[in-house]
């Protein structure tokens, strides 16, 4: 038998150790040079700031995460994480239930797309972050304001990818379903609907990322809690100490969501993961 | 133009001056009546407007003048009148082989009575799937099927309705040679029992033999009073055999000699661009064929 090679070349079949090693390895050498450099920055200054050792960084999360606050008597990093998880529930929720009604109707309805579709092509192309200071001056600086910035920056996107998804629909389904006797209303919820709504949970998987960003940004101007607030303000103080742990955790936020949305794709949509 | 054969509008299909044109011109002037019961299958050279002339029938398309009629009503938008049984694309991939099956009989259902009767449309799409000898697959999901597999699903799913007439577009056209052959076995058993109209589009001429009662031959090639500009004619249909069934498998046709007769006739009459008839020369054998003749076209 021929041994094959594990690791280099278009042959490569790598095994299950090697699998796992190779997946790790990025992972250990980003740590392992953090953690020199930060050796390295501490034998100089001791009090160094920038490159927290590890010890430092697990007293900072021993203070944020499970320690009282002094002044409000909560969990810093638990109250940062509820409140930031709320908006994003909220805007993102908005934007995927908006997006997959116009995306959906616009790509059935002729009518519908004449009059929506330049709209929302004009409208997906405003750089959300360049009208925060529209959205702060007319919806106040509450949380309707962020929610609005989620919900502006990602309901474009959203749209546009259930309309491209409809429309890539083989157009024999629908004159199947009208042969089989489905209203214009049948065909829309209850033939294509159901089929985009998987394709719905990837544009929302990939609109996450956005979606995050946004929050952050709302957050760091003008919050009074959450993630994106707690990173911009510790910044003042040069805390890296905790934007690090901050960083990590959102990091795994996003990780878990995305895993989480996968993983309803594959159980509740099997046709849709099978067929790709 | 008028005509003195208005009272066969009352015709089961009725098809009359249809015209349509794209970039160029598809179908140029078609006449067909099409009688309950037939299995008329269509062929002709590539590109010559098979799918159109089903698409304006199954409602998709809207010619550019003339009258299409089913049981003496005009024909509209696609509704379960017409079944449609199309290459690919007929089975809805997100429900399983019943609910697919089922559909017919769901979609026109509001919520509550879907509820209530659901029993009942489970046991009528168990039937049919019985009917197309797949008992036990219903809960699989067309992916999971063969092609064969999936186009029985497809039929089953279009006679739920009952429909007026079965529309099928190269229904066996992406299926191996076996499958092919059986499905057309299957397909002829089904149509004896439910005395269902089909219209069948092929590029399989020995396909239409074996299946049809009718053959109907589409063709761009003739010549007629327009003079010789031939690019700018559309298609018409150039001959219409009535055929016999005869039992002999579509594997067996090939050799018989009556058949390779009619292929013969039929590739001269339609599939050859330098062989032209003229329009009044065409092979219209069928008692239900017709041709209404503009002046111009009917020049010598």
């Amino acid at each position: 038998m021929r041994k094959h090679n594990q690791i280099w070349g278009i042959h490569a079949q790598p095994g299950k150790k090697a699998n796992i090693i190779l997946l790790l390895l990025p992972f250990i050498l980003l740590v392992a040079t953090y953690l020199a450099a930060s050796h390295i920055r501490h034998q100089e200054n001791p009090q160094d700031k920038l490159l927290p050792s590890a010890t430092q960084i697990v007293k900072a999360i021993d203070r944020v995460a499970l320690t009282e606050d002094r002044r409000t008597g909560k969990y810093l990093l638990w109250t940062d994480t509820l409140a930031s998880l709320k908006r994003l529930a909220i805007g993102v929720t908005a934007a995927a239930i908006f997006g997959l009604l116009i995306g959906l109707n616009m790509g059935i309805y002729p009518g519908i797309r004449s009059l929506s579709f330049s709209f929302v092509t004009f409208f997906s192309m405003i750089p959300p972050l360049a009208v925060l200071p529209i959205i702060f001056i007319s919806f106040g600086v509450d949380e309707f304001a962020k929610i609005m910035l989620i919900f502006i920056g990602i309901f474009p996107i959203i749209s546009r990818d259930i309309f491209l998804t409809v429309r890539k629909l083989p157009q024999e389904q629908i004159t199947k379903a009208l042969t089989l006797g489905a209203s214009s209303f049948a065909v829309t919820y209850r033939i294509i609907l159901p089929q985009i709504l998987p394709r719905l949970i990837d544009a929302i998987r990939l609109s996450l990322g956005a979606a995050w960003l946004f929050l952050i940004a709302a957050e760091a101007i003008a919050a009074m809690d959450g993630l994106g607030y707690r990173i911009f303000l510790v910044r003042r103080y040069l805390a890296m100490d905790v934007i690090i742990p901050y960083v990590l955790w959102v990091t795994l936020l996003g990780f878990l969501f995305d895993l989480i949305l996968r993983t309803i794709i594959n159980k509740r949509f099997a046709w849709y993961a099978d067929r790709k | 133009m008028p005509t003195e054969n208005n009272k066969l509008t009352n015709k089961f299909l009725h098809l009359e001056d249809v015209y349509k044109s794209y970039d160029r011109v598809i179908l140029d002037d078609i006449d067909l009546s099409v009688s309950k019961g037939e299995f008329c299958t269509v062929v002709g050279p590539s590109g010559c407007g098979k799918s159109t002339l089903l698409r304006l029938i199954l409602g998709v398309e809207t010619p550019d003048s003339g009258t299409l009629h089913l049981h003496g009503e005009e024909v509209g938008h696609p509704s379960p009148s017409r079944g449609i049984v199309f290459q690919r694309y007929s089975l809805f991939p997100h429900l399983t082989v019943l609910e697919n099956i089922m559909l017919g009989r769901t979609l026109p259902t509001g919520l509550f009575e879907r509820r209530r009767r659901k029993k009942e449309f489970i046991e009528e799409a168990k039937y049919y799937l019985e009917r197309v000898r797949l008992d036990g697959q219903g809960d699989k999901y067309p992916h999971e099927l063969s092609g064969g597999m999936q186009q029985r699903v497809a039929i089953a799913q279009s006679l739920v309705t009952s429909p007026d007439i079965l529309l099928m577009d190269e229904p066996f056209g992406a299926l191996d040679p076996d499958t092919r052959e059986e499905m057309q076995l299957f397909l002829l058993e089904l149509w004896d029992e439910q005395k269902m109209t089909v219209f069948f589009v092929t590029h399989d001429l020995e396909e239409a033999f074996f299946l049809g009662t009718r053959v109907l031959v589409l063709s761009q090639y003739y010549t007629d009073g327009r003079g010789d500009n031939h690019e700018k004619r559309g298609a018409k249909i150039v001959s219409d055999h009535p055929l016999h069934k005869t039992g002999i498998s579509s594997t067996q046709i090939k050799s018989d000699p009556n058949f390779i007769k009619l292929t013969k006739q039929i590739r001269s009459e339609g599939f050859d661009p330098k062989i032209r008839q003229h329009v009044n020369e065409f092979n219209l054998k069928h008692p239900d064929s017709f041709q209404t003749l503009s002046k111009v076209e009917a020049d010598r």
